[in-house]
């Protein structure tokens, strides 16, 4: 199983539905958030492009964070979604400084905290809390090794990216464009 | 023209608008780690070399430094943890990849063994104190024994702690300016000079200072080519490594880094032990000092401006 999110930024509106649904489902604590909306304007008036992307912690495959930790306390359980034992994190902040998408932060409490791809939900067969609420329906997630999943079938018919693949961490949230 | 905005608001202490998760406490242990590496390696490399009498300061006086230095570095990491109850998780496992755990393990043994150092000498060291004790008198005898086998035990650890305080930054390649090969043997050797300046400021025998003096040279000279090279693979690097040799050429670290550091922390007090060398009266504090400044310039302006470097998307 490869759990993959694909989020089609020609749909996306931005209007921070996936930010809020986050925070309520996950009790993020207030002035944090483990996902987040960015609008990126391309070129210079009249001709412009604009995009929208729901942004996140990209469950990378070859996660540098992982990579990084002191402590094991970050590790990638199966599917590929990559999470922290709170009680194993020392909060040393390598893993911090080792994400090129700034997706991880210090939760008030101490530990370091980010997105799960909801595994508390996902276990249970539900979708992520983002992409349940998503009201244009934007958002897909589901398994990449299963050639029958919706998210492959729409990664084999789209033009698609990811954020920063020069970073080498094969990120496994993908945006068709 | 490109644009980028959050719109659904992020401002998270400590990681926007810029990263600074890593504040003042690494950068005085990345140097604290440097100097007491540099220490421990010339008093175990004199100590091997037999020259025990000649250079007093450098196998004996100087080597309390080492341990005092480890501790205060070990509580500036303690204390920028966050969730610090946890610390101990540490050492129930190694992680070969984790550069950090490297580091965790290799300061568990070089900071017993440092102190155990200063131990063996403790008679010679404070020659009015007396260790009341009869089991650590019994244990300082087994210390003096022993202190081949540690001097032999500090020549890899001590090199390990100078490369690891390079490597901890160099693992990250989603800090730019880190994220270069050369960032290892670079604080090796800074890490080593200034453990040379410190001795160099305790030594009072002339010939001890002559001899490291132009051990100093030497390294001097090596550290500035190590920068030359971090600047040859940073400036034939990619869009984001260009940008991140920025801060350093013509940015708002200029000044710091070629100034304080390249100026008057490396070619100054290069020329002064070399005018020393050729006979000149310099007083020796001078160059040593200015290393010893400009060494933990360095690990602030390191820290500091790899952070603000990132990948672009």
């Amino acid at each position: 199983m490869k759990l993959a999110m694909v989020i089609d930024t020609k749909k996306c509106v931005g209007c921070s539905d996936c930010v809020v649904a986050c925070q309520t489902e996950n009790d993020v604590p207030i002035g944090y958030c483990r996902d987040w909306i960015i609008e990126t304007v391309n070129g210079t008036y009249p001709s412009i492009e604009l995009e929208l992307r729901s942004e996140r912690c990209n469950h990378c495959s070859n996660a540098p964070c992982v990579r990084c930790c002191p402590t094991g306390a970050s590790h990638i359980v199966d599917g590929g979604t990559v999470l922290v034992t709170h009680n194993e994190c020392i909060g040393c902040g390598a893993c911090i400084e080792s994400c090129p998408y700034d997706a991880r932060f210090q939760h008030p409490r101490g530990y370091i905290d980010k997105c799960t791809f909801c595994y508390h939900r996902v276990s249970k067969g539900k979708l992520p809390a983002c992409v349940s609420v998503c009201p244009t329906k934007c958002m897909y997630f589901g398994d990449l090794d299963n050639s029958h999943s919706e998210v492959s079938q729409l990664l084999g018919k789209r033009r698609y990216k990811t954020l920063a693949p020069e970073a080498g961490t094969k990120p496994q949230v993908y945006y068709l464009i | 023209m490109k644009e980028e905005l959050f719109i659904s608001g992020r401002n998270i202490p400590n990681i926007d608008p810029i990263l600074h998760i890593w504040h003042w406490p690494i950068s005085v242990y990345l140097f604290l780690g440097g100097l007491a590496a540099g220490l421990l390696f010339f008093t175990a490399l004199f100590y091997l070399l037999g020259k025990e009498k000649e250079m007093p300061a450098t196998v004996k006086f100087a080597s309390i430094v080492a341990p005092i230095a480890l501790i205060i570095g070990l509580i500036a990491l303690f204390y920028d943890l966050t969730h610090k109850i946890y610390f101990w998780k540490l050492y129930t496992t190694i992680r070969i990849e984790s550069p950090m755990s490297w580091g965790a393990w290799v300061l568990l043994l070089i900071t017993p063994i440092s102190i155990f150092w200063v131990l063996s000498y403790f008679d010679e060291l404070f020659p009015k104190w007396d260790l009341k004790f009869d089991f650590l008198k019994k244990f300082q005898h087994i210390l003096i024994k022993n202190r081949l086998n540690m001097a032999l035990a500090l020549i890899p650890l001590s090199i390990i702690l100078g490369v690891y305080t390079g490597i901890l930054l160099s693992a990250f390649n989603a800090r730019p300016l880190w994220n270069n090969a050369i960032l290892g043997p670079l604080f090796l050797t800074s890490g080593l000079s200034t453990g040379v300046a410190a001795i160099i400021l305790i030594s009072k025998n002339h010939f001890e200072r002559h001899l490291l003096n132009k051990i100093d040279i030497g390294l001097i000279i090596i550290e500035l080519g190590l920068i030359t090279h971090m600047f040859m693979g940073l400036y034939a690097g990619s869009q984001v490594q260009l940008e991140a040799m920025q801060l350093l050429v013509g940015g708002e670290f200029t000044i710091v880094f070629f100034g304080f550091v390249v100026i008057l922390g490396l070619i100054i007090p290069l020329l002064l032990e070399f005018l020393e060398v050729l006979g000149y009266k310099i007083p020796i504090v001078i160059p040593a000092v200015l290393i010893l400044i400009g060494g933990l310039i360095f690990r602030f302006v390191m820290v500091e401006a790899g952070q603000i470097t990132r990948y672009l998307y």
